[in-house]
């Protein structure tokens, strides 16, 4: 079988049993890159030297007889990820340029796995996205359907991911950024608990919902990539201590008498009936393995997506105020004086949507305001959590939509921010509480991916990916790729 | 709850981001339609609950007071917009 | 403010005080004073996009001691605020800080007003103390046109200690500002030292009517690196707004830096409603929690701090409340003192010490030649084992009084330990009785008239005698002795008339 359609595992055992090195791998993904990303757009940057370098590396140890997971195979970081010796963008002309001086926790840990990074993948900027059309590297396109969005913020990821110009890629996930996209691409990807991945050395959105995770075709893959990155870090003071379990060894456990909760909320007006069908379609594949479908209460969906849209931009708008054109990063021509040094830098740097939020998290936190926005969004974060938390009592795992819809179509948000938000009205509560969630690809409507989410109580990652696991036994949506991006289609 | 153009070139001085006037309309719309949902949190019964900070559940860790850090001011300064004799320039600020 | 004495000041401190860790405190970056500039800004502390701050342990530690030492409440649960604005030696535009939960609440420190017999108490209510981390700062004079920015000291851990408006004058500011700085000392978390900026103190000065209730409008006065530019700053800035106010004008509630050149106070800046700091909970950062059992272990570890080694001078050694208030002043002059004590009880081991001998000239001599010149009593060129000696000389009465002072100030002038400057200048005290009897008879012979007046109920003679002895003896006769023997060569003034 062609490589780029081989799992983490398959590739493990290729490399082990010397059916090809690490660089024949290295070489044919960057190949696919080469082909396909000039219409994709999914990389930022690419590292072909550097990969082919960190691949001649992992076949030394691999002869020397080392046995690691991730050793020589290829991925792609997102570009939020702080990489030394490789420009870091976030997607933003503030960061156009920058080469961070040191790496990214994830990143040493996965240099330190033998992990082989391609390059760095395309993103809205700064995170901040539903549709990775807020780059400053421009759109990226969905390999199912050109014509749509691939989904944000970590959109090139997802897009890579799907036409599987990598075997597998991170991303962050602040409201929504790995889930979505992952829907959209028909890919998997899991955002694990708050405090799961290190949060150093990627580049911080809302530092209170952020959260690194995995974006890849499948459940077993997602537990692979988890697995390198996942830990705790001194580095992070808001890093679980909490152990890590072993995520593959935990991935046959039986479906039989697990609960799945159906939030009857969530399947209402608002949502696309064939994505309704779908999830119902998939909820009977559960079924059909022993799992006891639980309809349950859900509430606050608007009232989280209000509280999301405060407390993300409030903490966005203090952590972006650090690019000022003074220490790093984009400064404007000429600078009159220091205000002018500050205000063009800023509004030449930034994009709109970044601009955006910046500005209403300045005036959510503003003097005679807090109390009306930020203090008030505290508080349903709160109801927010108390409701999964009363959830959780009834069932084990919490299944039902990613986003309303499948993948728009390229710009059509483009005119109304706010309706874009929408998007994210799934996938924003897990966030707010602090919960690991997954995407998985349950089949399509038309040319364009379904995805359901999957949601555990805190620190039940191993949980969630068994349970996707289990169900992409019995099916295939998430083996199948654009046939565009078929080797010999093009 | 919604923002007018004052306040909205406030809050853009204290985010230190120039907006053209011509702008100013386009802006407040999106941004009020934005406050918009913060109507959702008038909701009283938010009142009883005390505010979220933090989805861990977890205390502060506190590090050891050692050194770890050495002079990598050569490498830490590459990326700079402006500098001389290790220090970072910026337009004059008149003051103190 | 004498002249104007239906006018009362208000004064409240906000000190700044850098807490001795080694790193800083949200990184591994040191914190030593002097390095070349930006050498010791870590990624950290540069603000780079992906940095997270970690808390120093120590750095809770010491402002749980200050806490602890001035009797506050330390917090179990203390939680970081962000506080935000521009500025470009701030490098994440925002300052890691506490307000909604600080540390350290509430809390007093006494200080001792006036001098000697007429000395007093009066206690300075502290309302908070909080963690924060320190700026870098802005070179503006190193190059033309432009500020350089030097973020070395950006990061350092400070403590903001916030006084109540207690004060009601300039020295009673200065008194609550060197009481505070001692305490910092006695708990080593502070190196004190207010020319490097370790120690800084801004002043909120408000004047008032006498007998008004209500607070005037304050100005916040800065930039102000000794105790005494912080008495001369909060002098002017009282003289001012009482002038301002009996010229019909007001108040403005700004800052002022003080110039110490002009010894005057000036605007730096008018506090606007544009002062809009944002704060909220640093999502970075948990909340930081103090175990009670750790608390209990930090309280025993606690010094002996000024207050109770004042208390201890008292009764112990039988000092006034004023010497063991100007000797516990700092924990260098207290150490000074219990060194010399320390020495002379060595030298003298069949005798109680000699305490309050030691207090004189350590609150005399010692202090008046530190003040002449300015040095601190650290760098004291007659060290507490020679003062001790010095002493032993005038305990075993090789030297009166006297003698001992031209002593002392040969041995700050550099000349040597007192037996050796002793030897050299034949300061020897005369303490044969024989010799000084001789003496007193040479004298007497030759003033037999002055004798006949003096018995004849001239009393205030008596001085004359002592004078020509003493001369006679080129000043060295131990003058108990003289005295006595004269009493009793003369015998009773008046008795014989």
């Amino acid at each position: 079988m062609s490589l780029y359609k081989q799992s983490l595992a398959e590739l493990r055992f290729g490399l082990d049993t010397r059916q090809f090195s690490a660089r024949e791998l290295t070489e044919a993904f960057l190949a696919r890159v080469g082909t396909h990303d000039a219409v994709l757009n999914s990389f930022i940057s690419r590292v072909p030297e550097a990969a082919l370098l960190a691949a001649d590396q992992a076949d030394v140890r691999i002869a020397a007889g080392e046995k690691a997971p991730l050793l020589g195979i290829p991925y792609a970081h997102k570009d939020i990820f702080c990489t030394q010796g490789v420009r870091t963008t976030c997607g933003s002309k503030m960061l156009g340029d920058w080469v961070a001086p040191y790496d990214a926790t994830v990143h040493q840990r996965l240099n330190a796995a033998g992990a082989v990074m391609l390059g760095k993948t395309n993103m809205d900027e700064f995170a901040m996205g539903s549709s990775n059309e807020n780059s400053a590297f421009g759109a990226v396109k969905n390999p199912w359907d050109h014509a749509a969005v691939p989904g944000g913020s970590s959109g090139g990821s997802a897009a890579a991911v799907a036409a599987r110009l990598v075997p597998w890629a991170t991303g962050t996930d602040t409201g929504g950024s790995i889930r979505q996209p992952a829907a959209y691409c028909g890919v998997t990807g899991i955002k694990p608990t708050y405090g799961r991945v290190s949060r150093y050395g990627m580049i911080a959105y809302a530092s209170s919902l952020d959260q690194g995770g995995v974006l890849a075709p499948s459940a077993a893959d997602c537990a692979i990539g988890l697995q390198a990155m996942a830990g705790h870090d001194p580095r992070d003071s808001t890093s679980a201590a909490q152990p890590v379990p072993d995520y593959s060894a935990d991935l046959n456990q039986s479906l039989a008498g697990l609960r799945i909760g159906v939030p009857r909320q969530w399947f209402t007006a608002g949502l696309d009936a064939t994505v309704a069908a779908r999830i119902e379609d998939a909820l009977r594949v559960f079924e059909q393995q022993g799992a006891i479908r639980v309809d349950i209460d859900l509430p606050d969906a608007e009232l989280a997506l209000a509280a999301y849209y405060l407390i993300a931009p409030a903490e966005a708008s203090s952590n972006l105020s650090r690019f000022d054109g003074v220490r790093f990063g984009y400064r404007c021509a000429e600078p009159r004086d220091l205000m002018d040094l500050y205000e063009r830098s800023r509004s030449e740097g930034f994009g709109s949507e970044v601009k955006r939020r910046i500005l209403i998290g300045t005036y959510a936190l503003s003097a005679g305001y807090y109390d009306a926005f930020y203090g008030r969004a505290q508080r349903a974060r709160r109801q927010v959590a108390e409701n999964f938390a009363a959830a959780f009592a009834q069932c084990d795992v919490i299944a039902g939509p990613v986003a309303p819809t499948v993948a728009f179509d390229l710009g059509a948000h483009a005119s109304d921010p706010a309706t874009m938000y929408l998007e994210d009205i799934y996938t924003i509560p897990v966030n707010l509480a602090g919960l690991p969630g997954m995407s998985i690809p349950v089949g399509f409507s038309g040319l364009r991916p379904v995805g359901m989410q999957l949601i555990g109580a805190p620190f039940t990652e191993a949980r969630l990916l068994a349970t996707a696991h289990q169900y992409q036994q019995q099916t295939d949506w998430h083996l199948r790729m654009p046939a565009a991006y078929e080797e010999g289609s093009v | 709850m919604s923002l007018n153009a004052n306040q909205l070139k406030h809050v853009a001085h204290l985010s230190r981001i120039a907006i053209d006037e011509a702008q100013v309309p386009a802006m407040l719309q999106d941004l009020n339609a934005i406050l918009a949902f913060a109507e959702q949190l008038q909701d009283p019964r938010l009142d009883k609950l005390m505010p979220m900070a933090h989805p861990l559940d977890q205390t502060q860790p506190l590090r050891p007071d050692r050194v770890t850090e050495r002079d990598e001011r050569v490498v830490l300064q590459a990326g700079a917009p402006a500098v001389a004799q290790g220090l970072f320039l910026v337009p004059q600020v008149i003051e103190s | 403010m004498s002249t104007h004495s239906r006018w009362e000041a208000v004064i409240g401190l906000e000190i700044h005080a850098q807490l001795a860790t080694k790193s800083k405190i949200f990184s591994g970056a040191a914190t030593t004073f002097g390095a070349e500039p930006n050498a010791q800004a870590c990624a950290v502390d540069l603000g780079l996009p992906g940095v997270l701050p970690v808390l120093n342990a120590e750095a809770v530690h010491m402002a749980a001691l200050f806490g602890l030492a001035i009797d506050a409440e330390v917090a179990l649960e203390s939680t970081f605020d962000r506080k935000n604005y521009f500025y470009p030696d701030l490098p994440k535009g925002y300052q890691i800080s506490q307000l909604a939960q600080p540390i350290v609440n509430g809390g007093q420190v006494v200080i001792t007003l006036g001098e000697g017999e007429a000395a007093e108490q009066k206690t300075v209510r502290v309302t908070r103390a909080h963690l924060e981390e320190d700026a870098g700062k802005s070179l503006h004079e190193v190059f033309a046109g432009m500020t350089g920015i030097d973020l070395n000291r950006a990061g350092t851990p400070l403590i903001e200690i916030v006084s109540e408006p207690d004060m009601r004058s300039a020295v009673e500011a200065v008194a609550y500002a060197r009481k505070v700085h001692a305490i910092v000392q006695y708990l080593g978390i502070c190196d004190g030292n207010m020319q490097e900026g370790s120690f800084r103190v801004d002043a909120n000065v408000s004047v008032r009517p006498k007998g008004q209730i209500s607070l005037g409008t304050r100005t916040e006065v800065k930039n102000v690196n000794s105790f005494r530019f912080l008495e001369r700053a909060i002098l002017f800035e009282i003289e001012r707004q009482i002038e301002l106010i009996e010229d019909g004008g007001t108040v403005q509630q700004q800052t002022r830096l003080y110039d110490p050149d002009k010894d005057e106070t000036r605007m730096m800046r008018t506090k606007e409603a544009a002062d809009d700091y944002r704060y909220f909970p640093d999502p970075d950062l948990l909340p930081v929690v103090i175990e009670p059992a750790t608390l209990a272990i930090w309280r025993d570890s606690l010094p002996e701090l000024p207050d109770a080694k004042a208390r201890r001078y008292q009764s112990e050694y039988g000092l006034t409340p004023y010497d063991a208030a100007v000797l516990t002043s700092s924990k260098e002059t207290a150490a000074y003192f219990e060194q010399t004590l320390a020495a002379l009880a060595d030298r003298l081991p069949d005798q109680v010490a000699d305490a309050k001998l030691c207090a004189n000239w350590v609150t005399g001599a010692i202090a008046a030649q530190l003040n002449k010149t300015g040095l601190a009593i650290g760098d004291s060129p007659v060290t507490a084992p020679s003062l001790a000696l010095l002493l032993v000389r005038i305990v075993d009465n090789t030297l009166s009084n006297k003698l001992a002072r031209e002593v002392f100030e040969a041995m700050w002038a550099g000349e040597g330990e007192p037996d050796a400057i002793i030897d050299a200048r034949g300061l020897k005290q005369i303490t044969d009785s024989s010799a000084i009897e001789a003496l007193v008879d040479a004298i007497l012979a030759e003033n037999p008239d002055k004798v006949a007046e003096y018995r004849s109920g001239k009393d205030k003679l008596f001085g004359f005698f002592v004078g020509q002895a003493m001369k006679a003896a080129g000043g060295k006769a131990n003058p108990q002795q003289l005295n006595e023997i004269l009493q009793a060569r003369l015998g009773p003034p008046g008795e014989q008339a």
